[in-house]
């Protein structure tokens, strides 16, 4: 009897969980997946999808894409056992710094269209976030005209009908390179207003960012179709790869304007940082503050250390070795000695560091710091010299005894502890940091000071380094400005900009109008913009790649004449290693002399061909839409 | 015991499904040839002129992609079948047929079998007669530059240089020494006459390769002479 009860009970109870009706029972709206119309309701929700939107843009050297990413054009030596491909190589391969994320655009316009399509938001709201969307794409748009020249222009989300089976209506052929950089400047235009003019603002798009854009591309594709008559051979027919050389006084205006508004003040109030009385210092602590005291950097990539934050391991990977926070990992990226001489001396000339005298003996220095005395203070801000100061330490930066037949006494372990000949004491014979062939220590003699935090844990893997990637910063602003202005004609103004940035780093003799010259821009931008991911770009717009990345060997004459030349050749990296002189009686005994030195790892040269300029469009995008025509000389 | 039996077998049977043919055969015919103009080679340097085999009908379209070897020369291992040639546009110290669209005109090969094919080409100059030795601690070299094209396409020599080195790969980039004569400094081009200094070599060795490259204005892939190998 109980047991009858008890089936029919649990047969009643059945019969009750099945009334559900099957739509009520099967329609559970997913929990992990938000809809778009209830995604675009909340503007909270729409900043979450914006953030990862901002963190897909893409750049050329960042600190959280590695410290390689700094490493190659001979601008430094790579200590490290994996990279030493970057110089051993003779060249670049054609598919070299290829982008081509069109998923990454396919969702920037998604975003715009769904953010416009929004009943629940704010006009307000869906204003500023559809500027910064645009912001967004217009950069990436710009990212990928400079690696790949014209590329197919794509401003909605494209659908594919799979009933009609055609997928003719979305391949999109290549835009021209003008257009897009057209594209750019008139995004630029379109949103500036919309977005908001505050310089403390850097990780989010602002006026001055959208204008920061505008004023360099408007000046690449300025030289780009004033140089690019220099190498007829790169370029299209249909202009997918060349701009025409009459538009480049217009598009110079445009970037000149640009550069002006953010200048005058209009976006915000942004100006060179200069904050601290030692100009080296300032210019190193420029990286690295993120304080509101910093109104130079207009657009960054931000970091945060701890809990939720985000960090990067540049410092871990580019301390110095004698100090390192994590054992043996440090010192991979080594300054070269050509960046090292292209800073100039202060009365803004143009000079070798100098090792010897004009008889070619050997210049003895009382120490390690007089041979790079009465230069650029940013040589200092941007490299760490031989006994250069970092978080209170000083690097061990000697290469070993200059004995007084002029032999050398050395060891190839950084920091070993010998019998000098002739002492009966073991003392250290060479630098903790080397210079010895051994990676990560300094192999060119120098390490890399930018970025390098020195905030306590920064070097730890634990924790990592929270110091942004400046993408735009006002000092950048004034060179392109003057650049401009330059191309122009306008020299002094060109002048005015220029020698802005020159004062800020201890340049204080003006440069008159007249001295204002192709090469001084260049140089300008090398030393002041140095590890900041231009490099390629500049000497590809200036179609001077080609020429300073030969492929022929540099040698010593090369590598110390024609310096300041906008197309001195610099294709492998050299070292500058100091050593102590041991001469007992002597009155040298103790000082120091310095050894221009190309380290034994560097077999390879740089050697940019034509087909390097714009970056190869791989088979198979060719393959999938056949309208796309390859890049020339490829 | 009983385990390891089982193991065996299982090694066995998987050994007996290795004998299984897997796939198609690989491809047999060999297409080789050389850069040649009027039947004389046309050195290039080695890895740097590129060319591209097309093969239709399989779905996506890409090249089998390659380069040519020193002495102009090339070799693909291909199945039978119908291909297209092309050289890419801007490589090459050659001009290449083009389509009125300006891309590159492709060549028709029928694949049955090994073939010698070579390509036609013209070159904008040629190295005659070369000769190169050593005297001297140094490398010699005398020759003829003959220009080719003179029509609107010709272009100026923008320099020549005799290149030495220790192993056979000679070139701007593999070199132990260079002599460059520019372009504007030639002033009879039936006698040009370079020289290089023979640097010490470690380890010792008494030769060295030397061939002489002509470098085109305009254009970005030298034309080199035959390779030479000097004693001294």
């Amino acid at each position: 009897m109980k047991k009858i009860l008890s089936i029919t009970i649990f047969t009643i109870l059945l019969g009750m969980a099945g009334c559900k009706k099957d739509s009520e029972f099967l329609d559970v709206p997913p929990i992990s997946v938000i809809p778009n119309d209830v995604a675009f309701s909340d503007p909270a929700l729409v900043l979450s999808i914006l953030g990862d939107l901002y963190n897909r843009q893409v750049d050329f050297s960042s600190l959280d894409n590695g410290w390689r990413s700094f490493a190659d054009f001979s601008e430094s030596f790579p200590s490290e056992n994996g990279s030493y491909f970057l110089v051993t190589r003779t060249g670049w391969g054609y598919g070299e710094w290829a982008e081509w994320n069109y998923g990454y655009i396919r969702e920037l316009n998604l975003f715009i269209q769904r953010d416009s399509a929004s009943t629940a938001l704010t006009d307000a709201d869906k204003t500023a976030f559809m500027a910064e969307a645009r912001f967004l794409r217009a950069n990436y748009y710009f990212e990928l005209v400079k690696r790949m020249g014209g590329v197919p222009l794509i401003t909605s989300p494209l659908e594919y009908d799979p009933a009609k089976g055609d997928v003719s209506s979305i391949q999109i052929p290549r835009a021209k390179e003008s257009d897009v950089y057209d594209f750019i400047i008139s995004e630029a235009e379109a949103i500036k207003n919309q977005l908001p003019a505050r310089a403390d603002q850097k990780s989010r798009a602002t006026k001055g960012a959208a204008l920061a854009m505008e004023a360099r591309a408007a000046l690449y594709a300025g030289s780009i179709a004033k140089y690019g008559v220099a190498t007829p051979q790169v370029s299209l027919p249909g202009g997918e790869v060349g701009i025409p050389a009459a538009k480049s006084a217009a598009y110079f205006t445009i970037a000149l304007r640009a550069a002006q508004e953010i200048i005058t003040g209009s976006a915000g109030a942004y100006k060179l940082y200069q904050s601290l009385p030692n100009l080296s210092e300032n210019f190193a602590t420029l990286f690295i503050d993120k304080s509101g005291v910093n109104l130079e950097s207009i657009f960054v990539e931000d970091f945060r250390a701890g809990g939720a934050g985000r960090t990067h391991g540049f410092t871990i990977n580019d301390q110095p070795y004698s100090f390192s926070d994590e054992g043996g990992d440090a010192g991979r990226l080594n300054p070269s000695l050509n960046l090292v001489q292209s800073f100039e001396k202060l009365d803004n000339t143009f000079a070798p560091i100098p090792s010897k005298d004009g008889a070619g003996n050997p210049i003895y220095y009382d120490n390690q710091e007089a041979i790079f005395a009465g230069r650029d203070a940013r040589l200092a801000g941007t490299v760490l010299l031989p006994n250069g100061l970092f978080k209170g330490s000083r690097v061990d930066i000697w290469a070993g005894y200059l004995l007084a037949d002029g032999s050398v006494f050395t060891s190839d372990e950084a920091g070993q502890l010998k019998k000098l000949p002739g002492t009966s004491v073991d003392v250290q014979v060479v630098g903790k940091d080397g210079p010895v062939n051994i990676e990560f220590r300094a192999q060119s003699g120098f390490y890399i000071r930018k970025y390098l935090d020195p905030t306590v844990g920064s070097g730890r893997r634990g924790r990592g380094s929270d110091v942004s990637f400046i993408r735009y910063r006002f000092g950048e602003v004034l060179l392109n400005a003057a650049e401009a202005a330059f191309e122009l004609g306008q020299t002094a103004v060109a002048a005015g900009y220029i020698n802005q940035v020159r004062a800020r780093a201890g340049l204080t003799i003006p440069l008159t109008p007249a001295q204002i010259t192709f090469d001084r821009i260049v140089n300008e931008r090398r030393v002041e913009l140095a590890f900041e991911g231009h490099t390629l770009y500049d000497k590809k717009r200036w179609r001077i790649a080609h020429i300073v990345w030969d492929g022929s060997p540099t040698g010593l004459p090369d590598l110390l004449s024609n310096l300041g030349s906008a197309t001195k050749k610099s294709t492998q990296p050299w070292g500058l290693w100091p050593y102590k002189v041991h001469n007992p009686g002597n009155p040298n005994n103790g000082k120091w002399v310095f050894r221009e030195v190309l380290p034994p790892v560097v077999s390879g040269t740089n050697r940019f061909q034509l087909g390097n300029y714009y970056s190869n469009i791989n088979d198979d995008i060719i393959s999938r839409n056949t309208k796309i025509i390859r890049q020339p000389n490829q | 015991m009983k385990i390891k039996s089982y193991i065996i077998l299982l090694a066995l049977t998987s050994l007996l499904f290795a004998c299984k043919k897997d796939n198609y055969d690989e491809p047999t015919s060999k297409l080789s040839g050389k850069l040649v103009y009027k039947g004389e080679a046309i050195g290039v340097e080695t890895f740097q002129v590129p060319y591209e085999l097309y093969q239709f009908g399989f779905g996506k379209v890409g090249p089998i992609g390659s380069s040519f070897a020193q002495d102009g020369s090339y070799s693909a291992v291909l199945f039978d079948g119908e291909y297209r040639l092309i050289i890419p546009n801007g490589q090459g110290p050659f001009i290449w047929k083009k389509t009125p669209g300006g891309s590159p005109d492709s060549m028709a090969i029928s694949v049955k079998g090994n073939q010698v094919l070579d390509l036609d080409v013209t070159p904008y100059y040629m190295i005659k007669a070369p000769q190169i030795a050593a005297s001297g601690g140094k490398a010699n070299a005398a020759f003829k530059v003959e220009k080719i094209i003179t029509d609107a396409n010709a272009k100026n020599i923008e320099n020549i240089t005799l290149y030495i080195n220790n192993t056979q790969f000679v070139s701007g980039g593999n070199n132990i020494g260079t002599a460059t004569i520019a372009g504007s400094a030639i002033t009879d081009p039936n006698n040009i006459v370079l020289s290089v200094t023979i640097p010490s070599i470690t380890p010792a060795q008494n030769y060295v390769f030397a061939r002489i490259g002509l470098k085109v204005a305009g254009v970005e892939d030298r034309i080199f002479s035959p390779l030479v190998k000097i004693q001294f």
